[in-house]
């Protein structure tokens, strides 16, 4: 679809208004959706070869209404259309409305009966205005893969008509904008995990996931939550540059070269999270943007204030009873306390966390810096053996051929 | 989570007798089979890719120093029972989804329409790391 004169470009930012000015009217989510959907689709096709009209956002609107009103004369629901018929005319010269519609198109599609595996690809066609070809892209699947992912969480949103409804009714409930965040922030690490700085045709998805969330922000300035999230996505994403060396390996957050870090991110993600903590409603978004802004402030690793960390997180473990966050806790505490601290942190975590790489690699780490070099491998190596994660493995492997070399057997 | 469902060209566990020697309707009925549940994937939105494999009598295994030229073997192979025969390459939520589909597959129908028993080898498909807070 790509036309070279910027159509492209400019329905994918006229796609999501357009949604939201159909829904706001017609209070069908996924039938405005379709809608929407077809009337990119002919644009694309019409516009480079019949000219782009006056009014772009006009002529979109006026067609995905045509289609709508077509899809619901077809259909027999008889509430459907007594809606339609309730419903202002539309006789109104169309514009983009004032408001942004991205929080409430965004709760339409992350209803808590909806995975956010399944709601996250839907967001990124009906809220980012991402083809569904770009979002198979993304997460290497075929487009008709991906079509028939969105379309099955569309479904599953019009069997539970219900929750659209309440959204309309009431938006931006605490409950709704909570699962916003959190298919938000899936979405981010999403991005995060897969981008290796130099892939260009890959749509950036933790770059999508800020757009998104500044939007969110914009519209809920006052929820120190929301700040928090977009505070610890651009804390986070400001190492990005020094996350991978040259052949995409990944460097650990202490060995990254600091100079590469974005400084601009890390101010703005300081100042948001430091003005959302003062607001005096502490949530765990905020806590570990705080934790992100501590390493984003220390020049070099050794000067990272660890005591200040380890207070986050235990802060933070009691927030969310996360295995995880005791894992990383357990962490912070050997570096204030000694790797022996840390080292009966996880003897509690066997259990909660079972077999899990990531146990036996923070184990290998402090078993290693607490002189017992043999445990050590042993652990490095069960730590990769068990990782599915790739580069990880790399790194873990490294390190247990690393120690087999230094310590004679 | 992606996982790769193998099948390999080993015995399968109702130990039926090989496809050739099946009648021709029992043959359309596995092939149909299998095209419906690659068919199920794809509506669910799960499939990635699904691919079968030549036999093993055109395989070849290639061995080469980077100096030399390559040492090029031609079948048959002793091991041919160890060849991969065909994969499907799944994008779920759950590892129990993965096995759930791997069950299916399993169970596909082969001589006299009985289930062939397939063992199924399911590997996750290693992925990026997460975020480090």
């Amino acid at each position: 679809m790509s036309t070279g004169d910027g159509t492209e470009e400019l329905l994918r930012r006229l796609g999501p208004q357009v949604l939201g000015a159909l829904v706001r009217r017609h209070r069908d989510f996924t039938s405005a959706e379709d809608a929407t959907q077809e009337a990119l689709l002919a644009a694309a096709t019409q516009w480079p070869r019949d000219g782009r009209p006056q009014n772009p956002f006009a002529w979109l609107t006026q067609v995905a209404t045509r289609r709508l009103v077509d899809e619901v004369r077809r259909d027999d629901a008889r509430r459907r259309r007594e809606d339609l018929v309730a419903a202002p005319s539309g006789d109104e010269a169309p514009a983009p409305g004032g408001q942004d519609d991205t929080l409430l198109l965004m709760e339409l599609c992350c209803p808590s009966s909806l995975s956010p595996a399944s709601a996250i690809p839907l967001a990124l066609r009906a809220v980012g205005g991402l083809s569904t070809r770009e979002i198979a892209a993304a997460f290497l699947v075929p487009e008709a893969t991906m079509a028939q992912r969105i379309s099955r969480a569309k479904a599953r949103i019009r069997a539970d008509g219900l929750a659209a409804q309440d959204v309309l009714d009431d938006p931006h409930q605490p409950e709704r904008v909570a699962s916003v965040s959190h298919v938000l922030y899936l979405l981010f690490n999403e991005g995060y995990a897969t981008s290796t700085g130099g892939d260009l045709t890959r749509t950036d998805l933790s770059g999508e996931a800020i757009r998104l969330t500044r939007a969110v922000r914009a519209e809920r300035p006052d929820d120190p939550e929301v700040a928090g999230l977009l505070a610890l996505m651009l804390l986070t994403d400001a190492w990005r540059p020094a996350r991978t060396g040259p052949d995409g390996e990944l460097v650990p957050l202490a060995d990254q070269d600091r100079t590469r870090w974005d400084q601009a991110l890390i101010t703005e993600g300081l100042a948001l999270v430091t003005e959302a903590l003062g607001r005096g409603s502490m949530g765990p978004y905020q806590v570990q943007a705080a934790i992100a802004g501590l390493h984003g402030q220390a020049g070099r690793a050794e000067d990272t204030d660890w005591s200040q960390i380890l207070v986050l997180y235990g802060l933070l473990e009691r927030m969310t009873a996360n295995p995880m966050v005791t894992l990383n806790r357990a962490v912070a505490a050997a570096m204030v306390e000694g790797p022996d601290a840390g080292l009966d942190l996880l003897d509690g975590l066997d259990q909660r966390l079972g077999d899990h790489a990531r146990l036996h690699a923070v184990r290998a780490h402090l078993l290693e810096r607490a002189g017992h070099p043999e445990a050590a491998i042993v652990e490095f190596r069960a730590a990769a053996a068990r990782t599915a994660n790739q580069r990880e493995q790399q790194f873990l492997t490294l390190q247990a051929a690393r120690l087999a070399r230094q310590t004679p057997s | 989570m992606r996982f790769m469902l193998l099948q390999n060209y080993g015995e399968v566990e109702s130990h039926c007798a090989p496809m050739p020697e099946w009648k021709p309707e029992d043959i359309a009925a596995h092939i149909e089979f299998q095209h419906a549940l690659n068919r199920e994937l794809v509506e669910r939105g799960e499939l990635v890719d699904a691919q079968g494999l030549a036999g093993p009598e055109v395989a070849k295994f290639v061995v080469c120093d980077g100096q030399s030229p390559p040492v090029i073997t031609d079948g048959p192979f002793p091991e041919s029972k160890e060849l991969l025969a065909g994969y499907r390459l799944v994008d779920v939520e759950t590892l129990d989804r993965a096995i759930e589909i791997a069950a299916a597959a399993s169970a596909a129908p082969g001589h006299d329409g009985a289930p062939i028993l397939q063992p199924i080898e399911v590997r996750q498909v290693m992925s990026a790391p997460d975020p480090e807070v």
